[in-house]
């Protein structure tokens, strides 16, 4: 029984090429090592960094004032970059378009959230392997994970892989490493890009279908349903509910620097829900009369932690501190063996200027005209995920059904396979 | 008069705009304007204290009505009607010691009265007495004040009397002002450096490599940790931004002149750095006389996650802040909602503010609550200018400020409302009162 090689994407492209190589026989004793995700890379490492940095194509100033503490996190990626990446446009020849359009999106930030980023992924793949052709003497399946395993390490060079990004790619990986080899390039293809279709069809469009229907289960009239900051699913959640004739109030909760709960506001008072804007620090004072909390979420964890948005861990929490039970809406694909135990260990650094900026308010400029001295001291932070304990947590809502937190791993164990062999 | 009745509304209506910014300067103000309170009042020769006590009780009735969410106003009433009463009576039993009187029954006391109403020293002695005792429920039922019984007695002492007495009196009368305002200029001075006596307690808290978080701006905080750092202490600042006033922003930009290190998070990042961190330092807007504390928005997130991960949680207050009311739905009743344009810019949401669709109320509702609620068993320690603390002491303390031998004081309108309540059967609202009376 072919074990298809269980790598999690981050490391730069020379050990994915490696790796792919090493393939598909495999002895069965290496097998259970092989289980256990990789150590991600650690940007503290001096000399991985430095091996990285010759390899990459964007030109990353040194970041003045890291952070001790998220020293071994890669630093932000600017948007400045984008002219210095559009005009290697035409230089760049084994980059498909579609990719390099994709990482420019993230780049910038006009692609965001799970869902969004992993559809856009896999659609800009469909394309490259669509546009692919196997150079002579070499075999479908090998060249053209090395192929994607380039478009990979660029798209992380624009931003971090999110989770969902990665079981994608996983997803992907195995799946052309499986292609019998009796077919030929043209059906390979064909079989390769209706894989991807369904895989989006079936682990998010239906996924998302059937997370409505069970949550909508559990709104009643008269509810007053909070959520925070901007996830695609919860919005479908409460517009599909409004839809079939419930009537119940929307409190949205807001935090800077990314203000993602602004354009979800509009979006629901558009189609004619009542709501409440308020931001994060005033959570105290609007849970007193919420009976419900619908969170989104990045990942979820084997040991029940919900990676997220910032702020959600204490949205979870002062919810809790008030007995308002929290539903976290999240499909299956998105969850991951690896545990974590805090926010620090494994995060996304975002922008820092945007914390000392205040975007529209030019009464709050102090952080303007520092000194080098009193910069020397200062440092800003911006975190963009954090770590949500699982005691917090009442019920997970997924395409599997309702679960406990604790029910992740099983999940994880059970149906991972599953698909992997579809 | 005039002066002080144009000062007086130049005040409340300052409170009322929310002019004055912060409860030090908010106490500050409201001693100096009650001195010169004091100082303009014609106080009549028999029983002076009870005079002050009106023309104070009065102007604070309407200070407190002016702005009600600023419990500094009413505390530093309440200190100024305490110190009028211990300042009366220091000077009773000055004048009984001086006149080497033994304590009497009532009794005789009455007897002595008819008989002899004329002995000028045992007039002063029962009008001492009768500012040492407790208003009996006789006086209390038939709402006749405590004042009533001097002026019988004086009254009935002849004129022949009148002189010697008036002379006594009207010295100590001079001698009561005197030291009331003393003792108001002490209470002004106090509010001024409470700030440094608080400093003076920070080495003892924080020591080498510690890391401490914040949030907002609190010039006690600010103070406090650098004095620490004055001390050659090193350690390490988190500050939380505190929208959407965006304090931390001020307060990072002082502590990183001063050479501290600080690093500037967003408040949706505390949960996350908190497990880093050994110390959690804020400030307060007002402590409540069961340890709850009112603070400025978001601290109650920093108390929960602190509380989760075992975190200390230290609240620094000057004695200014101390109030006695215990809260009822604080974060209702004690809270401002500020303007929602901090949040949202009404240019650009004024489409979902429209008024014109469906039930002609517009969809949209924003909320920007100034303050928070944090309940007293998520405090670890307060810190305030006579020592540390902890949150179910802290009541007591404040009894120690304010309330006199006689239990007077915890509420200034208690003499007055406690009849009033007697007599119409309702003990609700002043169920605490009488609680903390007769402890």
């Amino acid at each position: 029984m072919k074990q298809p090689p269980q790598k999690k994407d981050g490391p730069p492209v020379a050990s994915s090429v490696a790796a792919s190589e090493r393939g598909v026989d495999r002895p069965v004793e290496k097998e259970r090592k092989k289980d256990l995700p990789p150590p991600r890379m650690q940007f503290d490492d001096e000399s991985r960094v430095d091996k990285a940095k010759r390899r990459s194509l964007l030109n990353q100033p040194e970041a003045r004032n890291r952070v001790e503490l998220f020293r071994h996190l890669p630093p932000h990626k600017n948007g400045s970059q984008l002219p210095y990446l559009e005009s290697k446009f035409f230089e760049l020849h084994e980059m498909h378009p579609s990719v390099y359009k994709v990482g420019l999106q993230y780049l910038t930030g006009d692609t965001s959230g799970g869902n969004a980023r992993c559809i856009a992924m896999l659609q800009a793949f469909q394309e490259a392997i669509r546009d692919y052709s196997t150079p002579p003497e070499k075999t479908l399946n090998r060249d053209l994970t090395s192929k994607i395993g380039g478009f990979v390490s660029f798209l992380i060079e624009c931003r971090p892989l999110s989770m969902s990004m990665g079981n994608a790619i996983r997803f992907l990986k195995s799946r052309i490493a499986r292609l019998p080899l009796t077919l030929s390039e043209s059906e390979a293809k064909a079989a390769l890009c209706s894989d991807i279709d369904r895989f989006i069809n079936e682990k998010i469009v239906l996924a998302d279908k059937v997370i409505l229907r069970h949550a909508a289960t559990k709104i009643r009239d008269g509810d007053v349903l909070l959520t925070y900051g901007s996830s695609c699913v919860v919005e479908m959640i409460l517009l599909y509910a409004h839809e079939i004739g419930k009537q119940f109030r929307v409190v949205v909760v807001d935090s800077r620097p990314m203000l993602e709960g602004q354009k979800q506001l509009r979006r629901l008072v558009a189609k004619g829900l009542s709501c409440t804007y308020t931001q994060l620090n005033a959570i105290s004072y609007v849970m007193h009369e919420v009976t419900r909390v619908f969170l989104g979420a990045s990942s979820i964890f084997s040991n029940g932690t919900v990676y997220s948005r910032v702020g959600t861990a204490s949205v979870a929490m002062v919810a809790h501190a008030f007995h308002v039970p929290v539903l976290v809406c999240c499909e299956a694909y998105k969850f991951h063996e690896r545990v974590q135990l805090d926010s620090i260990c494994f995060n996304e650094l975002g922008d820092p200027d945007a914390v000392s900026k205040v975007p529209g308010r030019e009464d709050v400029n102090y952080l303007d005209n520092l000194t080098d001295k009193q910069k020397e001291n200062l440092q800003l932070l911006n975190l963009k995920y954090d770590a949500t304990p699982s005691d917090y947590i009442s019920v997970i809502v997924t395409d599997y059904g309702m679960i406990p937190p604790t029910s992740v791993p099983v999940i994880v164990r059970e149906y991972r396979k599953e698909y992997l062999l579809i | 008069m005039p002066d002080t009745q144009a000062l007086v509304n130049d005040f409340i209506s300052k409170l009322k705009k929310r002019k004055i910014e912060g409860s030090q300067a908010t106490a500050k103000q409201t001693a100096e304007l009650l001195r010169s309170v004091i100082s303009q009042t014609r106080v009549p020769y028999t029983n002076q204290a009870a005079a002050l006590i009106q023309s104070v009780k009065a102007v604070g009735e309407r200070l407190i009505a002016a702005n009600p969410v600023e419990l500094a106003v009413g505390n530093v009433v309440r200190r100024v009607l305490h110190i009028i009463r211990e300042e009366d009576l220091s000077l009773t039993t000055a004048a009984m010691a001086g006149l080497n009187l033994s304590a009497v029954s009532d009794d005789e006391d009455d007897a002595d009265r008819d008989n002899q109403p004329v002995l000028s020293a045992a007039a002063i002695a029962a009008a001492s007495r009768s500012t040492l005792r407790p208003p009996s429920l006789q006086t209390l039922l038939e709402d006749v004040p405590d004042s009533a019984a001097i002026p019988h007695t004086s009254s009935s002492g002849g004129d022949s009397e009148g002189k010697s007495k008036s002379a006594d009196k009207s010295s100590r009368s001079r001698k009561l002002k005197h030291d009331v305002i003393e003792a108001v200029n002490e209470l002004i001075q106090d509010i001024s450096t409470c700030h440094e006596q608080i400093a003076e307690q920070a080495v003892e808290h924080i020591h080498q490599n510690e890391v401490i978080l914040t949030l907002g701006s609190s010039r006690t905080v600010l103070e406090f940790l650098c004095a620490a750092k004055e001390k050659k202490r090193s350690f390490r600042v988190f500050v939380s931004e505190g929208a959407p006033r965006y304090q931390g922003h001020l307060l990072a930009k002082e502590l990183v002149t001063r050479g501290l290190q600080t690093t500037l998070i967003t408040d949706s990042a505390v949960f996350a750095m908190i497990s880093r961190v050994n110390m959690v330092i804020v400030g307060a807007h007002a402590v409540m006389a069961n340890g709850g504390v009112i603070a400025p928005v978001g601290v109650n997130m920093v108390a929960l996650a602190a509380q989760k991960h075992a975190v200390p949680f230290v609240v620094l207050a000057g004695s200014h802040k101390l109030c006695p009311l215990y809260p009822h739905h604080p974060e209702v009743l004690l809270n401002e909602l500020r303007s929602p344009s901090e949040l949202l810019d009404f240019g650009e949401f004024s489409d979902c503010l429209d008024f014109g669709s469906g039930i002609g109320a517009p969809l949209l509702h924003v909320v920007n609550p100034t303050f928070d609620y944090v309940q007293p068993k998520l405090v670890s320690l307060f810190i305030t200018d006579t020592g540390g603390h902890n949150p179910s002491y802290i009541g007591e303390m404040y009894r120690l400020f304010v309330v006199s031998a006689r239990g007077e004081g915890m509420n200034f309108k208690s003499e007055i409302m406690r009849t009033n309540c007697i007599a119409e059967g309702n003990f609700f609202g002043k169920l605490e009162d009488r609680k903390s009376r007769f402890l």
